[in-house]
């Protein structure tokens, strides 16, 4: 259904919207401080504080709680732990959310047992948050300790087949040909092992419950942390025995998540089973170090071997993992079989494993399992172009696939050749001299360009929105989605204005209140897509009814039009033959009588198209680095990141969403490492001075290509999500260019000066 | 074969716990007369007492700038800072900066620039922007980006930071090179097909 603008160009239409690089909707909110995160709504009557105190051993039982002691402070609330809490839910299935994996999701307060350092004992409420960490810095517990494992090295051997179940896990390709023939008979090949420890998602805010008890019965007000807010709600409930009408879960704004609030979290169990043991107002926030007692990108254990002929074809691929779970659960991610959709091969071979330690079960971050995987493989590839004799750029080329080999699908659309292309001529990548250690800048730094590409999913999933067109022309869009910095406030108001022709200003879109429509957790890049496209449902909806309103008016203009043959532009349904037989929304209103005209939208998945083809994002990275090899320091000082995912709703956010994803490659490639200290189980770097992220002076200059496509098939709106794709590739090519400088290919993130000294 | 092991405080809860005082604080030029312990942070009092939730908890610790504020014009770490020490003292806040409707200079620049994506870093990293400018000595892109580093952003959007900041630092004259976007329109209309 196209949407035909027939107004001369000379004319700016209000209502032509999308594509176009406009504010945050919700700007003005996040800069003044008026956006209100989940620890900052204020309750009902008084409001007690809840301070998690977290097990300093690994493994083991809990002997004791001192609990008396602490509740003789006045002021102290309760002592909640193992002790005292009530049994809530029977059975496993009660504490799985929309996105667990498979396994025995981990119950809080539940047991004496420990299964994990840092595990959430014992919640302390009292009357003012200095008491309650007071009286939580004083609580003593005793425990029996056993013996843990957190070595991934030491279970290699216990490995296993990665079970499926998890949404968004694709078990690794079937292998093709004979790898192991192809691999010793080919004149030029590589291999390698490849490692990066774990990673926590660190957003700034830490995660955090509000839960206002309204004193009507168990209804409650949850504000919490999250990137999906029906998620959460369908977790308490169930948990809880509570209906969605007492448990009402809003997320107005979400300080970051990237991943990390896929999941609820335990804080919002524990503020929502206080606040109905207490019967009082509760808020709970976890601490920086508690921020990392959940959740992480798992250590990952790689190896890959590729082979290829003279001419430089590949004709040998294999990419194995093996990576981290934790005793409980069976966290999978998609890691290998971005390796087989980027390249052709006629032998190849993929593997995924998994091996418990005693830690918690990773979960979802940036780019899940792709950043991983693409890392190791557009590391070799590159390694496989030197020994090839190609130019990087020119083996990528040389490999490209026009199909998905993997699946034997064509892609819905693939301008990953344009990526190559407008990124090359940006960066200036025919001044590259080939040979390592051959280009110094005026400073006599040594200077490497490298590059690599990324692949990442155009999925889509089940969305619902509702529309309400007010007498006084004003259009409210709500969904239960989320935004967690992606833009999603503004993307889903230009939406709803261009689908109706109305100017940004008369349209306010809601989220992240579970009395909206249900929208998925926002993760995977699939909410512009979905949420999207149920926006434009409902608003079409509207529009229809709009339309027959207006054909019911005295000497309609627009008598015996379709919905097909009509437009929605600045405030007007016009014909779209003669766009002078147009009628005014408002007029059209006025006529009506009606107070308000409402229509539900959704959108899905389409499951045809699934299985006709191959539906990605995609993007080439260039990146130049300069080194000092008496200090083994590294500089990123230009990175050119060409995007090709689909249709761009909104270039400032959308470069945005891809400036956040170069940052985080360039952090997980030089900076990103929790350090586990195997004696003790535990994580020892956890908090902001000590787990390394970029700062301002570490970012220098990004460009941002993005080279748009149409795709109709990946979505109906065109749109393929750009939350992850801006982080595939950097990682690599910061590695590789670092190879290029230096002569050196690091294979063990993150590229600190020891690894080149 | 297990070992016993005892979470044990440092110090022995105490019933005998300091009464709450009276603490007055000037903050956005309005007085605010609060009831709090004696270690209570500026950073908690000024959130959980005065419900003037925009100056944001990062860490707790002095490592992310998430709390920082200005006293008397100087950016400080509000979570390091005990409140009852800054009385008699002129706190402003992100709220003193400028209202949704009306923004400052420096908050309208980080909506243009899009200097943010999740907002929680930002009223921070604003107010460590208007101690840059107080402070009178930054003027290069390099000395920007050196101190304002200490206001982490997790989800990367330094360089649309420094943007903002340059074109308030010098009233819009300053064009900086740190990036560009560039839209390639759709060439082929057509999904590939299989070769």
């Amino acid at each position: 259904m196209s949407q035909t603008i027939a107004t001369p160009p000379t004319v700016r239409l209000d209502s032509d919207v999308i594509g176009k690089p406009i504010n945050r909707t919700d700007g003005p909110a996040k800069v003044s401080g008026a956006a209100k995160y989940a620890a900052e709504f204020g309750v009902t009557g008084p409001l007690w504080y809840g301070y998690i105190v977290s097990s300093p051993v690994a493994k083991g039982k809990i002997t004791k709680i001192h609990a008396d002691e602490v509740l003789a402070i006045p002021g102290v609330q309760q002592v909640f732990s193992h002790e005292n809490v009530p049994s809530f839910a029977w059975f496993d299935r009660a504490y799985k959310d929309d996105v667990a994996p498979g396994g025995s999701p981990f119950r809080p307060l539940h047991e004496p047992e420990i299964m994990f350092n840092q595990q959430p004992v014992a919640l302390v409420v009292a009357e003012t948050f200095e008491l309650a960490r007071y009286a939580a810095s004083v609580l003593r517990i005793e425990y029996d300790v056993e013996k843990h494992n957190t070595d991934l090295d030491s279970v290699i051997g216990e490995a296993f087949d990665a079970p499926k179940g998890k949404t968004g896990f694709v078990p690794p390709p079937k292998p093709k040909g004979d790898m192991n023939k192809a691999f010793a008979e080919a004149p030029h090949k590589v291999a390698g092992e490849y490692i990066h420890r774990a990673q926590h998602h660190n957003p700034m805010e830490m995660f955090a419950t509000t839960v206002d008890w309204l004193g009507d019965g168990k209804k409650m007000k949850i504000y919490d942390k999250t990137q999906g807010a029906p998620n959460v709600q369908q977790y308490i409930a169930k948990i809880f025995g509570l209906s969605t009408n007492e448990a009402r879960v809003i997320s107005k704004f979400t300080g970051g998540g990237f991943g990390s609030g896929l999941r609820p979290q335990y804080q919002v169990f524990l503020a929502v089973m206080a606040a109905l043991e207490l019967e009082h107002s509760v808020r709970v926030v976890m601490t920086r170090t508690q921020m990392f007692s959940f959740g992480h990108r798992p250590h990952t254990l790689q190896k890959l071997r590729i082979a290829s002929d003279d001419q430089g074809h590949i004709q040998a691929l294999e990419h194995k993992a093996l990576a981290e779970t934790s005793q409980f659960e069976n966290a999978t991610e998609t890691v290998v079989n971005w390796t087989g959709i980027l390249y052709n091969s006629p032998n190849t071979n993929f593997d995924y494993q998994l091996s418990k330690i005693d830690v918690y079960t990773p979960l979802d971050m940036r780019a899940p399992g792709a950043a991983t995987g693409n890392f190791a493989s557009e590391s070799a590839i590159d390694e496989m172009s030197y020994k090839a004799g190609k130019d990087p750029l020119d083996f990528r080329l040389l490999n490209y696939t026009y199909s998905d080999p993997t699946e034997n699908k064509p892609f819905t659309s693939k301008r990953l050749d344009d990526c190559y292309h407008e990124g090359a001529a940006r960066f200036g990548w025919d001044q590259r001299n080939p040979e390592p250690r051959s280009m110094r800048d005026e400073k006599g730094m040594l200077v490497g360009w490298g590059v690599a590409a990324g692949c990442w999913d155009a999925s889509m999933q089940k969305a619902a929105a509702k529309a309400v067109l007010s007498a006084d022309g004003h259009l409210t869009v709500n969904s239960a989605t989320n935004d967690q910095g992606a833009g999603t406030y503004v993307i889903m108001t230009q939406m709803a204005a261009q689908t109706l022709g109305l100017p940004m200003k008369q349209v306010t879109f809601n989220l992240g209140d579970t009395n909206m429509p249900a929208a998925p957790v926002q993760g995977g890049s699939w909410t512009a897509n979905s949420v999207g496209a149920a926006v434009k449902d409902a608003c079409q909806e509207v529009g229809k009814k709009l339309l027959k309103l207006a054909q019911k008016m005295d000497d309609s203009p627009l008598a015996g039009a379709d919905f097909e043959d009509v437009q929605f532009v600045d405030g007007h349904i016009r014909a779209n033959e003669d766009i002078t037989r147009s009628v005014a929304i408002e007029d059209i209103l006025a006529a009506s009588g009606e107070e308000k005209i409402e229509a539900d939208g959704k959108a899905g998945p389409n499951p045809i198209n699934q299985l006709k083809y191959s539906m990605h994002s995609h993007n080439a990275v260039f990146v130049e680095v300069k080194v000092d090899e008496d200090l083994g320091t590294i500089h990123v000082t230009r990175v050119v990141n060409a995007v090709a995912a689909g249709r761009i709703m909104n270039p400032k956010t959308a470069r945005s969403q891809v400036l956040g994803g170069t940052v985080w490659g360039l952090s997980m490639a030089m900076m990103e490492e929790t350090y586990l200290n195997n004696e003790l189980g535990r994580y020892m770097n956890h908090n902001y001075a000590e787990y390394h992220i970029p700062v301002n002076a570490d970012i220098h200059k990004i460009d941002v290509i993005f080279v748009e496509e149409e795709d109709d098939i990946a979505s109906p709106i065109g749109v393929k999500g750009v939350g992850e794709i801006g982080m595939l590739g950097v990682a690599a090519a910061i590695a590789n260019a670092v190879y290029h400088a230096t002569g050196k290919r690091v294979r063990e993130l993150p590229l600190t000066s020891d690894k080149l000294l | 074969m297990s070992l016993q092991f005892i979470q044990e405080p440092l110090d022995k809860a105490t019933p005998h716990v300091v009464p709450a005082q009276a603490v007055t604080l000037n903050v956005n030029g309005e007085d605010h007369t609060i009831q709090i312990a004696p270690w209570t942070s500026l950073l908690d009092a000024l959130r959980e007492y005065m419900d003037l939730t925009g100056t944001k908890k990062g860490c707790d610790h002095g490592q992310c700038g998430a709390c920082t504020v200005l006293v008397d014009g100087k950016r400080i770490n509000s979570c390091l800072a005990l409140a009852t020490v800054y009385q008699g003292k002129k706190i402003q806040t992100i709220e003193g900066l400028g209202t949704e409707d009306n923004l400052s200079p420096l908050q309208q620049a980080f909506v243009d620039h899009d200097a943010f994506q999740c907002g929680y870093c930002t009223p921070g990293q604003i107010c460590s922007a208007q101690g840059l400018i107080n402070e009178g000595r930054c003027k290069t892109e390099d000395e920007v980006r050196e101190h304002m580093s200490g206001n982490l952003c997790r989800c990367g959007a330094y360089t649309n930071i420094l943007s903002a900041v340059m074109e308030v630092l010098h009233d819009g004259d300053v064009v900086v090179d740190n990036g560009v976007l560039i839209t390639v329109p759709v060439a082929s209309t057509k999904a590939s097909s299989v070769e």
